[in-house]
């Protein structure tokens, strides 16, 4: 079968996001009822609609199914180490402020081999948009536990289930500080939309945890149906609570899924507090040799 | 180009090999740097934190040395210069990020004070033990650069050269000093900024559309675009091709890895860095670096004057190895003598480029101190029989 007799794959002229995506790179390698392409849409939307100059929006990722996402989208794009996309865009913010910098990737990659980078990036407020597709496993290397794999779910690495509690991870990164925390699953496409649009707009740390689901390993593994289920499934379990304590929304299998926007507080970021602190010591200068 | 005169400080000062290689990295530019403090390199980057501000710049403690050896990337890819410093086990986190920059062609430096090891070792004693993880230290196929000074002015001048070969050949440069020479107070000539040749990043000129990201002319070195200049760049350390798409297939890694190989072979004459003398005419070579070239010096010395024909051939750049100057040497020469601070490590490579033609006498020491010249005395001696 060819690229273009592939019509799950294909993207007409019509398709009203193909403005932000790097066409020449679709089909994407993601699975029939994967919700990472899903949270896509919103992302190009919330971009669409933004009102930046795209010129100036970056979005770095780590590795993994949702590492991936920096490859198809029409801006500039670093697909980075495991783990260390967080760092590589504190990098990029801190040379270049006049940047948007987006960090998109996944739960294993942000929570686990990442996780110290969340906490202090959170914790310094730097200004990046954190966007976290939350699957339950490390997808890419065929499904094993993850840190967020909740109860006793089954993975490849976990075959008599887990028995790790896993990470309520809107509760960390607003006790590490975050300006916005709010969580959306792939089913609320609207609200993630715009919770997108608003930490674009956010100045300071913003965290968005986009509940997605990995029909081909997490869904399977544990016989939750397709992606298509789990859409059921999201609609189903899903409350809506605004401004909810975010200590009292971890994921509890088969439990409400509490979303909503948690957070969303002012705080200096952390070139402003530079220069606060550092005051007359501190001499514009344009680099003169780059 | 020439230095920025805002942030050189002309003059002859008495300083370290720490503050010294912070002068250097101030002269050749760079503005921003990350770290994660570890003895004994921290003096260069408590340095660069107090001084670059005055020219608009910033220094970011990192919570560990991944995030550091990525964070200043992200700084080069911004429009940056910038650097990171460390020691053997923040050296040894630094690796995967060394391979990134290689793959990525990011130029950075990544100064290595080294340090005993293995291990947490000797944080405050002096080795050089660290030479062959500067070189293959990363997982996979790729090629860097190593300078080795062993004075603090050769701190400050190797580090504004590490940077201008970092933006010259676009990869991670490593300034590889060691505790001795970090933490020797000499003499330190500062020139005036106007005497200080400072490389200019290489930035394409073509419009966004006709500029592919990896593509590149007969030096194999491809041009380079920032973020935010709307050129849609994608870079990644997956296996890529001229655009920067990544492609998996042997015929991409072929050409890739290939080239990041290629372009150093091409410049192998602008990496001959040697402090040579009295080679010409000579039975022993002493081969060495850094600290341990001012020991082997002293033994030097002691060797001529018992009337033995010695030449004294200092690597200032390790990596690229000079095979060229030292294959010359080995068809007219009886030994070489390698003194190094680790077990034997440059030595391994001398004794391939000679490949028999003479012998080759390794002096290990496992570090803590430095050599008794005596030690090398009397591998000259036995090299001279
Ligand atoms: S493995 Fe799972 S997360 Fe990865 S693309 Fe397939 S469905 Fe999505």
């Amino acid at each position: 079968m060819s690229d273009s007799d592939c019509n799950l794959c294909a993207i007409g002229p019509a398709n009203p996001v193909e403005s932000v995506l790097r066409l020449d790179r679709i089909p994407t390698i993601w699975c029939p009822g994967c919700g990472i392409g899903t949270s896509v849409n919103s992302f190009a939307f919330a971009l669409m609609n933004s009102g930046l100059d795209l010129k100036k929006v970056v979005i770095v990722s780590g590795i993994g199914c949702s590492g991936r996402v920096s490859g198809y989208v029409d801006l500039d794009a670093f697909h980075t180490t495991h783990g260390r996309a967080i760092p590589f865009a504190t990098g990029l913010k801190l040379a270049n402020p006049e940047l948007t910098v987006i960090v998109y990737s996944g739960d294993g990659d942000l929570t686990s081999i990442g996780g110290n980078h969340l906490i202090h990036a959170a914790r310094r407020n730097v200004d990046i948009k954190v966007f976290c597709v939350n699957n339950m496993i490390y997808a890419m290397t065929g499904g094993q536990a993850a840190a967020t794999t909740p109860g006793a779910a089954l993975s490849t690495t976990t075959p008599y289930g887990c028995f790790e509690p896993d990470l309520n991870i809107p509760h960390l990164v607003d006790a590490a500080g975050a300006c916005y925390v709010a969580r959306w699953t792939t089913y609320h496409v609207k609200q993630l939309e715009r919770s997108m649009g608003e930490a674009l707009k956010k100045k300071g740390f913003s965290f968005i945890e986009i509940l997605s689901p990995c029909p081909t390993y997490f869904q399977r593994k544990n016989n939750m149906g397709d992606g298509l289920a789990a859409m059921e499934d999201y609609k189903k379990r899903s409350k809506i609570r605004n401004g909810a304590p975010t200590g009292e929304i971890a994921i509890v299998p088969g439990g409400d899924i509490i979303v909503g926007k948690f957070v969303d507080r002012e705080r200096l970021d952390y070139l402003a507090l530079m220069r606060q602190q550092l005051g007359s010591h501190y001499h514009e200068r344009g680099c003169q040799t780059c | 180009m020439n230095a920025d005169p805002a942030a050189v400080r002309e003059g002859t000062h008495f300083m370290n090999g720490d503050a010294a290689a912070c002068e250097g990295a101030l002269a050749a530019g760079a503005r921003f740097a990350a770290g994660y403090p570890i003895t004994p390199s921290t003096e260069i980057v408590e340095r660069f934190a107090s001084r670059v501000p005055e020219v608009g710049g910033l220094f970011i403690q990192m919570e560990d040395e991944l995030a550091a050896s990525i964070a200043i990337q992200g700084m080069v890819w911004a429009g940056a210069k910038s650097f990171t410093v460390t020691s053997g086990p923040g050296f040894s986190l630094m690796m995967e990020h060394i391979g990134y920059a290689a793959m990525t062609e990011t130029p950075c430096v990544f100064m290595d004070v080294q340090r005993g090891g293995p291990s947490t070792g000797l944080p405050t004693l002096p080795a050089q033990g660290d030479m062959m993880q500067a070189r293959f230290g990363s997982h996979g196929d790729y090629q860097v650069i190593a300078l080795c000074p062993n004075s603090p002015q050769e701190c400050f001048e190797l580090s504004v050269k590490s940077f201008n070969l970092a933006e010259r050949y676009r990869l991670p440069v490593m300034l590889m000093m060691d505790e001795c020479v970090g933490h020797m107070t000499e003499k330190v000539v500062v020139p005036a900024a106007e005497k200080i040749y400072v490389e200019p990043r290489r930035r394409t000129a073509k419009a966004p559309g006709d500029y592919r990201a990896y593509e590149c002319g007969p030096d194999l070195v491809p041009e380079m675009a920032h973020a935010g200049e709307g050129h849609h760049l994608y870079v990644t350390g997956l296996t890529h091709d001229k655009r920067g798409y990544p492609v998996m297939n042997p015929a991409t890694q072929r050409e890739l890895v290939t080239r990041l190989f290629d372009k150093i072979k091409l410049a192998k004459n602008d990496l001959l860095m040697v402090d040579e003398d009295q080679t010409e005419g000579a039975d022993v070579v002493v081969v060495s670096f850094g600290i341990t070239s001012r020991v082997a010096e002293r033994a030097i010395q002691m060797a001529r004057a018992k009337g033995m024909k010695v030449g004294r051939l200092r690597l200032i750049c390790v990596w690229p190895f000079p095979e060229d100057k030292i294959a010359a040497l080995a068809s007219r020469i009886k030994a070489f003598v390698v003194p190094e601070l680790n077990m034997g490590q440059v030595v391994l490579e001398v004794e391939r480029t000679v490949a028999g033609r003479c012998r080759t006498i390794s002096v290990p020491h496992p570090g803590g101190t430095v050599h008794k010249p005596e030690d090398i005395l009397a591998a000259i001696e036995r090299g001279a029989r």
